[in-house]
Order: C-alpha cells, then sequence, then structure tokens
C-alpha cells in the first residue's frame, strides 16, 4: 500500500517529465526555425549572424570567415602600466588611511615576526636537549611554544586585517601589486595551511613524539614547521622590496618579466637576512620578558631558578642574534646605495637622518640593558670575581660610544648662537656628529658586549689545558688590534678620504667585529673543554636585573617600528619606487615626532596584546577545584 | 595548578611595576623623537608656469627652486667633505664645462658649455668626473640617476630652468632660450597633459579663442553661432579697450538683445595675460 506522501511524489514526477518533453521539443525545433529564415530582415544570412558568436555553421556549408579574425589573432593585448590614481580615487574613513594601515602593519609584522622566530630557536633548544640528554631544555622548549601559540592567531587576524584595509583604502595599489606577483598570492594563502599543519602536529604531538626514534620525527616536524614560516616571511618580504626597488617590470610599470623576476629585486635577500636575524633576536627579547615576569612574581626558589635560567637563554639568543644585525644593515644599506643613490642619501643624510639620533638612543638602550643583565648575572657564581674588575671599563666604553653616536651633527640655532659657535658646526662635536664617529662608537660598543658575554660565560669555568695562557693572551691581542682597526679605519677613511669609501670603510670595521666574535666562541670552545666548573645557583640574581628583560622588548619593539617608518619613507612620494606615484592626501614623510608618536601607539598596542597571549598561555594550566571538594577535604 | 593568594598579590604589584617601567621607557623615546627638529618631506608639487609673462630672472629663480627642491640636486652635490658628487654650487661651471669639453676623457655629443650641462644631467655617464663614478666601474658610469626619468622626472623646461640658473648664479651670459608659448603649445599637443594639470597656454590668438570656447556662441572663423553677438565685426564696433573690458567684465555693456550672465565671467582667472592680448589684437582687426 502506498502512502499519501508517495502517491504526491509520483504526482510531481509525472510534471517534470511533461515539462522535460516540452524543453526538448523547443531545443529540436529552434535550428529549423533559424534555417528557415535564410536571410533574416537585417539582410545577413544565417551564417554570417551566427558566425561571430563561435565556430558554429550550417552543416555542410562553407566555412565563414570573420572579419578582422586576422588582425584579432596577431594584435598583442595592450601593455598594463601601473594606475596612475588621482587624488580623488583614494577612498577615505575620515582618519589618515595611512596611520590606519600603518598600526595595522605594523602590528602584523610585530607579531609575525615574534611566530617565525620562536619555532626557530624552539627547534635549536630542543636539539640541545637532545644532544645534553637534559630535559630542561625540552621542557623549557615546550614552554616557549606554549606561550606563542595564540600569537599564531593573533598575527592571522591582524594580517586579514591588514589586507583588507589595503584593498579598501588603497584600491589601485593593491590592484597593481595583485597583477604584478599573480598566482604568489595564492601559493601564499596555500602556505598558510602548510603551516598550521606542522604548527599543531608539532606543538600537540610534543609528549606523544618525545623520545628515541620518535624524537627525530618530532625535530623533523619542527624543521617543515619553520620551512613553511620562513617561505611565508620571504614571500612577504618580496612586495615590501618589490614596492622599494622594482624589479620584472618596465620603468612604466608595465610586467616584462615572470613572478620570480618581480620578486628578486636587488634589496629582497638583504631585506630576508635582516629580517630573519631580528626575529630572532625579537622573539628571544619577547620570551625574555614572560621569564622575567614569573621569575618576579614568585617566592619559590625552585621556580626562579627556573626562570632565571629561562630568563638567561633568552636574553643570550636575543643579544646573540642582534650582534651580528648591524652587518645585516650595512649589507642592506649598501644595496639601496648601489640601486639609487638618491635613495640611500634621502635615508642617511636627509630628512630622515635625524631619524639615526633615536635610533642610537634605542640601540645603545639594548646594549646597555643587555651588558647590565649579563653583569648582573655574574652572581650567580663566585668565579665571577676574576672578571668584575672589568665592568667598570667597560661600562666606561659604553657610555662613550653611546654619546658619541647620538650626537647630532647640526643642530637648528639662532644667528647669535652661530655667531658665538663660529659656525653651524661645533669644532669638537661637529666631527663626532658624522657617520664614521658613529660606526667607531657601534663597532666598539659591540665589541665590548662580546667582552662581557665572554667574561659572562667564563666566570663559572677554570680552564684545566696547559696552552691556557697562550690562547688567553691571543684572545687579548685579538681584542687590541681589532679595537685599533676600528678606530683607525673610521678615522681614515672617514676624515681624511672621499666619502665615497666611508659607506666601504664599515665593511672592514665590522669584519673586525666579527672575528672579534668568532675567534671568541672558538678559542673558548677548545679553551674549555673538559674544563673545571664551578657552582652556579640560578635564581641567585637580582631582581633589578630583571628590569632589562622588560627593557629590551620595548627597546627592540620600539626600534622596529622606526626602522620600519625609514624603510617605507625612503620611497618618498611613490608607492613602487619610480614606477607607480602616491597621489594620496599622505604622499609626505611625516615628521620624525609624529611617527615617534605613531610607534608609542603601536607598541603599547602590541605590550597589550602579548599580556593577552601570555595569560591565555598561563589560564590554560589552572583547574578550577571541584565546588565543596575543600568542605570535603576538611572535613 | 593552583596560584596561592599571596602569590597572585606579588604577581599584580609586579605587573604594575613591570607596565610602569615599560611606560616610562617608551615615553623617553617618544619625548626624544619629539626633542628633536620637525621637518616634513613633502611631495613635489608641480609649479604652474605662466608663460605669457614670464622673464629671464623668474627662470632663473625657477632653476634655482628645481636645484634645492624637486631636482634634489643638493642630496649630493655638496661642498667637500659632505658631497657625494662634485660641488656644482661652489664650482663656475661654465668654466667647468668647457675644461671637460677639452678633456681627452670626453666621448660625449655636447659642442657648447650649455650642450654639455644638459647632457650631464639626461646622459650622466657620458663623462664620468675622475674619482666620482660608480665603485668598480673605473669612472666610465656615474651613480647619478637621469633626471628626466623617474623618481626625479623633470621636465624640458625644468632642465632648461636649471642650465639658466647654473649660467648665472656666477655672472655667466644665460644662453638658454626662455621657453615660448609655442614651443610649449607643441610640447603639450606632442604629451597629452595628465587629469587635473593646467592646459597649455596658447600661441596664437585664434588658437586661444579655440581654447576658451568663443566660437560655440559668437560668429568668427567660419562659426555661425548667434547665442551671442557675431565678433566678424567687432573692431569696426568697439577699440581694443572696449573689447578687452567686455572680455573680463561680460556684464559690464550688453548688446542690444542678447540676455546678460550668459558669457562666463572668470576669464579674468583663467586666461594668460599674453593669450587676453592675442585675442584682443585678432578681435580688433575684425572689420568685416
Amino acid at each position: 500500500m502506498m502512502s499519501g506522501k508517495g502517491m504526491d511524489m509520483r504526482r510531481v514526477g509525472r510534471l517534470w517529465l511533461q515539462l522535460f518533453k516540452v524543453a526538448i521539443l523547443v531545443i529540436a525545433i529552434t535550428p529549423s526555425l533559424l534555417v528557415a529564415g535564410d536571410v533574416a530582415s537585417d539582410g545577413l544570412s544565417v551564417d554570417q549572424r551566427i558566425a561571430p558568436v563561435g565556430q558554429v555553421q550550417v552543416e555542410g556549408g562553407p566555412i565563414v570567415e570573420m572579419p578582422g579574425e586576422e588582425a584579432a589573432a596577431v594584435e598583442k593585448p595592450e601593455p598594463l602600466a601601473a594606475p596612475r590614481p588621482q587624488r580623488k580615487d583614494y577612498p577615505g574613513v575620515g582618519v589618515s588611511s595611512r596611520a590606519i594601515v600603518w598600526v595595522v602593519a605594523q602590528m602584523h609584522l610585530f607579531f609575525g615576526a615574534l611566530v617565525l622566530a620562536v619555532p626557530l630557536f624552539v627547534l635549536v633548544i630542543e636539539l640541545t636537549g637532545v644532544f645534553t640528554r637534559d630535559e630542561r631544555y625540552d621542557d623549557m622548549a615546550h614552554e616557549f611554544m606554549k606561550i606563542s601559540l595564540v600569537g599564531f592567531s593573533i598575527t592571522a587576524i591582524i594580517g586579514g586585517t591588514l589586507a583588507l584595509a589595503l584593498f579598501m583604502l588603497y584600491p589601485d595599489l593593491m590592484a597593481y601589486m595583485m597583477r604584478v606577483f599573480r598566482v604568489q598570492w595564492l601559493w601564499y594563502a596555500f602556505l598558510f595551511f602548510v603551516e598550521s599543519f606542522f604548527l599543531y602536529t608539532y606543538y600537540y604531538g610534543w609528549n606523544a613524539l618525545r623520545y628515541g626514534n620518535k624524537k627525530w620525527l618530532h625535530l623533523t616536524l619542527g624543521l617543515l614547521l619553520n620551512g613553511a614560516g620562513m617561505t611565508i616571511m620571504v614571500l612577504a618580504n618580496s612586495w615590501a622590496t618589490f614596492m622599494m626597488a622594482p624589479s620584472g617590470v618596465d620603468e612604466t610599470g608595465v610586467i616584462t618579466g615572470t613572478v620570480w623576476e618581480a620578486m628578486k629585486g636587488p634589496l629582497w635577500n638583504p631585506i630576508n637576512l635582516h629580517r630573519f636575524i631580528a626575529n630572532i633576536g625579537f622573539g628571544g627579547a619577547v620570551v625574555g620578558a614572560y621569564a622575567a615576569f614569573k621569575f618576579l612574581s614568585t617566592r619559590d626558589p625552585k621556580l626562579r631558578a627556573h626562570y632565571d635560567w629561562m630568563g638567561y637563554t633568552s636574553n643570550f639568543i636575543a643579544i646573540l642574534a642582534f650582534l651580528p644585525l648591524p652587518f645585516a644593515g650595512y649589507w642592506l644599506m649598501a644595496e639601496i646605495y648601489a640601486y639609487s643613490q638618491q635613495m640611500g642619501i634621502t635615508a642617511m643624510g636627509g630628512i630622515l637622518a635625524w631619524l639615526f639620533i633615536v635610533q642610537a638612543v634605542l640601540i645603545g638602550t639594548i646594549l646597555l640593558a643587555g651588558n647590565f643583565y649579563l653583569w648582573s648575572g655574574m652572581s650567580r657564581t663566585e668565579g665571577s670575581v676574576r672578571y668584575q674588575w672589568m665592568i667598570k671599563y667597560i661600562a666606561a666604553i659604553l657610555v662613550v660610544c653611546f654619546l658619541t653616536w647620538m650626537t647630532p651633527h647640526t643642530l637648528i640655532l639662532s644667528a647669535r648662537e652661530i655667531a658665538t659657535l663660529g659656525g653651524s658646526h661645533h669644532k669638537i662635536l661637529g666631527p663626532l656628529g658624522i657617520m664614521p664617529a658613529k660606526n667607531i662608537a657601534v663597532n666598539l660598543m659591540l665589541v665590548v658586549t662580546f667582552l662581557s658575554f665572554q667574561l659572562y660565560r667564563r666566570s663559572d669555568k677554570v680552564a684545566t689545558v696547559s696552552w691556557a695562557p697562550v690562547a688567553n693572551g691571543f684572545m687579548v691581542a685579538i681584542y687590541i688590534v681589532a679595537m685599533l682597526n676600528i678606530i683607525f679605519v673610521g678615522v681614515y677613511y672617514g676624515y681624511f678620504t672621499n666619502t665615497v669609501y666611508k659607506v666601504g670603510s664599515s665593511v672592514v670595521q665590522v669584519a673586525s667585529t666579527l672575528v672579534v666574535i668568532i675567534a671568541g666562541l672558538t678559542i673558548d670552545g677548545f679553551l674549555f673543554k673538559g674544563a673545571k666548573k664551578l657552582p652556579s645557583h640560578w635564581g641567585r640574581v637580582s631582581d633589578r636585573s630583571q628590569y632589562a628583560l622588560f627593557a629590551l622588548p620595548i627597546a627592540f619593539t620600539w626600534l622596529m617600528g622606526l626602522m620600519g617608518y625609514v624603510r617605507s619613507s625612503v620611497k618618498t612620494h611613490w608607492h613602487v619606487y619610480t614606477v607607480m606615484k602616491d597621489n594620496s592626501p599622505d604622499n609626505f614623510i611625516p615628521t620624525i615626532g609624529y611617527a615617534g608618536n605613531m610607534i608609542t601607539l603601536v607598541t603599547i598596542l602590541f605590550v597589550l596584546f602579548v599580556l593577552f597571549m601570555f595569560w591565555i598561555a598561563n589560564i590554560s594550566g589552572v583547574k578550577q577545584p571541584r565546588p565543596g571538594a575543600a568542605e570535603g577535604e576538611a572535613a | 595548578m593552583t596560584v596561592p593568594s599571596k602569590e597572585k598579590g606579588a604577581g599584580m604589584g609586579v605587573f604594575v611595576k613591570a607596565m610602569l617601567f615599560s611606560l616610562g621607557l617608551t615615553l623617553v623615546f617618544t619625548l626624544v623623537a619629539n626633542l628633536l627638529p620637525q621637518v616634513e618631506g613633502e611631495a613635489p608639487v608641480e609649479q604652474k608656469v605662466d608663460l605669457g609673462s614670464l622673464t629671464m630672472d623668474d627662470f632663473v629663480a625657477l632653476g634655482e627652486n628645481l636645484f634645492i627642491g624637486k631636482g634634489t640636486c643638493t642630496l649630493c652635490h655638496k661642498p667637500p667633505p659632505l658631497g657625494r658628487a662634485p660641488d656644482i654650487q661652489g664650482e663656475n661651471m661654465m668654466e667647468t664645462a668647457r675644461q671637460r669639453l677639452a678633456d681627452a676623457r670626453y666621448k660625449g655629443k655636447a659642442e657648447t658649455p650649455e650642450e654639455y650641462i644638459h647632457e650631464s644631467m639626461v646622459d650622466p655617464s657620458a663623462y664620468v668626473v675622475a674619482g666620482w663614478g660608480k665603485k668598480g666601474s673605473n669612472d666610465s658610469e656615474s651613480p647619478m640617476p637621469h633626471v628626466d626619468k623617474p623618481p626625479i622626472q623633470l621636465s624640458a623646461l625644468e632642465t632648461d630652468a636649471i642650465i639658466a640658473w647654473l649660467q648665472s648664479k656666477d655672472g655667466n651670459e644665460v644662453t638658454v632660450e626662455l621657453p615660448s608659448a609655442e614651443a610649449s603649445a607643441q610640447v603639450a599637443a606632442a604629451a597629452p597633459t595628465a587629469a587635473g594639470a593646467a592646459p597649455a597656454p596658447a600661441a596664437s590668438g585664434e588658437e586661444a579663442i579655440k581654447k576658451y570656447g568663443c566660437l560655440a556662441c559668437h560668429a568668427l572663423l567660419g562659426s555661425a553661432a548667434s547665442l551671442g553677438p557675431s565678433l566678424e565685426d567687432v573692431g569696426r564696433r568697439l577699440s581694443a579697450e572696449q573689447i578687452r573690458q567686455n572680455i573680463l567684465q561680460p556684464n559690464a555693456q550688453i548688446s542690444d538683445g542678447f540676455t546678460p550672465d550668459v558669457m562666463p565671467k572668470d576669464f579674468a582667472e583663467k586666461m594668460t595675460v599674453k593669450e587676453l592680448e592675442m585675442i584682443v589684437n585678432l578681435l580688433a582687426e575684425q572689420q568685416q
């Protein structure tokens, strides 16, 4: 027996069948109707009328020649130059579009840098744990991942906001960028899936893949996570460097090359290296602040020892990454000068030159904080008394160099002040204001910072090899020669030869600094192999020293914001330098004061977001006791 | 994991102290940034030059402005030891140009000092002053950008203005010709102006009349329009002074049978002096 519902279904089915038959009939009749009207009312034959629609022809009839078909086949599409938007083409929302993009882009960059850097040194720490068989490394690496995990989501959310803001506020620029980088955008999106896969398997698989061969599988996941992250970073870098020094397009912006040619502009690799190193330093500094906060918040000696060690490791990562950073900076600047001397001078000698005074203050803060932390850390071991007499000399060199670095070249003076001074430049301070003096200062600061680091590392060891005095003598000689070389090269090439050689001479200075670092690490590596270890007391460090670990990420964050301002500003009034002009209301370089206020705003926002990230990491370990459990226990 | 309340309180204290410390440090950096001289890097603004009334002194002054401003020449051409290029402000460039032309190393196409200066701006590698070449090029390649190409992109008129200033600053005779309206019109016709830019000044009275759309209403030069009075006999009816006044103040005197407020009243703002005079002269000649 069939239900009423089944009967209805059959009726609907029959109706559909009827409709289908009518449709088939209409389709079958239509061609014959067309053929029957051999010559239509417009005087064209059926063949001629249907020909432009496609390659349809009457069966057995001749092939219809389409007018202009050959020409269309030969004619190439019109090359598309870069758009030339006028001011009216920029949509506004009542607030400066640049300010909106500035804040969102900088936030994206901060979090991007953090979540790319943390897995990098986490992998190294995990590997260290495998080789030393010390589980503390493994636990610390896991904890670093835990505290940065929410950062991945924050980066993605801010990245999406940035993309929407750019498409809305700068539609012509984004249309052009889409055209230049084509399918690369889809690969970029795809890489997020890849990165997410490795991130979650790496983090959540930590304890499941902890020992034996499984540990190697886990390390491989970490490596692939870093591979995906690095690829994402270099793809995103290529957009920024294309805007600074376009390649793969002609002078009007017409695309002449492949996506790869657009990517591999002259500044791409220098920026890749610079960001790679800086990210590690930045990531180390941020997790160092976490450790400092945890250290200060507890009185439990065991926890204090753990977080002291964690803070020390973070600071070690930050400072070690920071030391070679100027070298990457010099390479980037040299490439900028080689690409466009005008762009280089806009950055270093034009209106942006004042910015380097602020940079000096920031880097000075980083180096002073890093050194202070190392000196304070010497209290962890009795062996440090051997070296403590040197601290005052290191501090003196740091302060003198810091003051030299931040001496401005010119000052805005009144006529009376100029007359009193005998010119616009002070006789002694004037020469200290130009780059050669600053190059000497920064290199000496790096050398003595490495000395602090080396002394700290030596504090808990006593060399037992017979050739120890020779090695120490050699090390002292390297320091003296390198420092004299830095001073001599800077003075000679900076003040007594042509200006063109100044940038070249700085490479020699940085090479001297690198020689000290490499020689120091190598000599100490051999000298203290199997050395006598003096006891170290983790947790035996002053509370004040922990504030150095707060100063580091604040100065790093601010410095990154400042460098973002200069990197973007050297393009002056161009979206894409020399190819696409910026005609928006914000096409001028803002003052250093305005930039400073913006950077502070973004830094504070970043701190708030990072606090949220740490809070989430902490809350994951908190378990609320079952209601009534306490009373039950008491009873 | 449960956190003892004592630890929790300590944590809050540390949090407040750490935040105040961080905020204080951030404000120190902000203060330093705000204490420094505040300079804004403005995008170059296209200057409109009224060629009809341009004098050589104006042209030389324009050249100096361009040299310091849009041309960005002073970024590199500074007095030693700061410069990255020869100190052309401190040199007598006409004298220097003569020496360069006589140099055996010179392989360019210029024959006069003026041509040499022009060549050094639009093709800087034609002759590189010893010691100032790109590193590793053995002074065969100049690091200087071509000033007529992006990012500097000076027009031919602007390049000439800079040459005029370089010639004039040391008391030399200026050999660059003052740009004429005719030449400018030819340039304008060859390269259509970008949207929003001011149209080039007209080169003749006839062109000026067409440019300002007079023939849409008045009968003249083949037009039979009748919205305004015919201008074919205007020279017989009105003096040159009256014609000028009628263009600048159309409502001052309305011919019989025509309506006031039809003719635009802003020609005084739009026309250059030269254009107005060309139109007045042409109309004064209409004696039919």
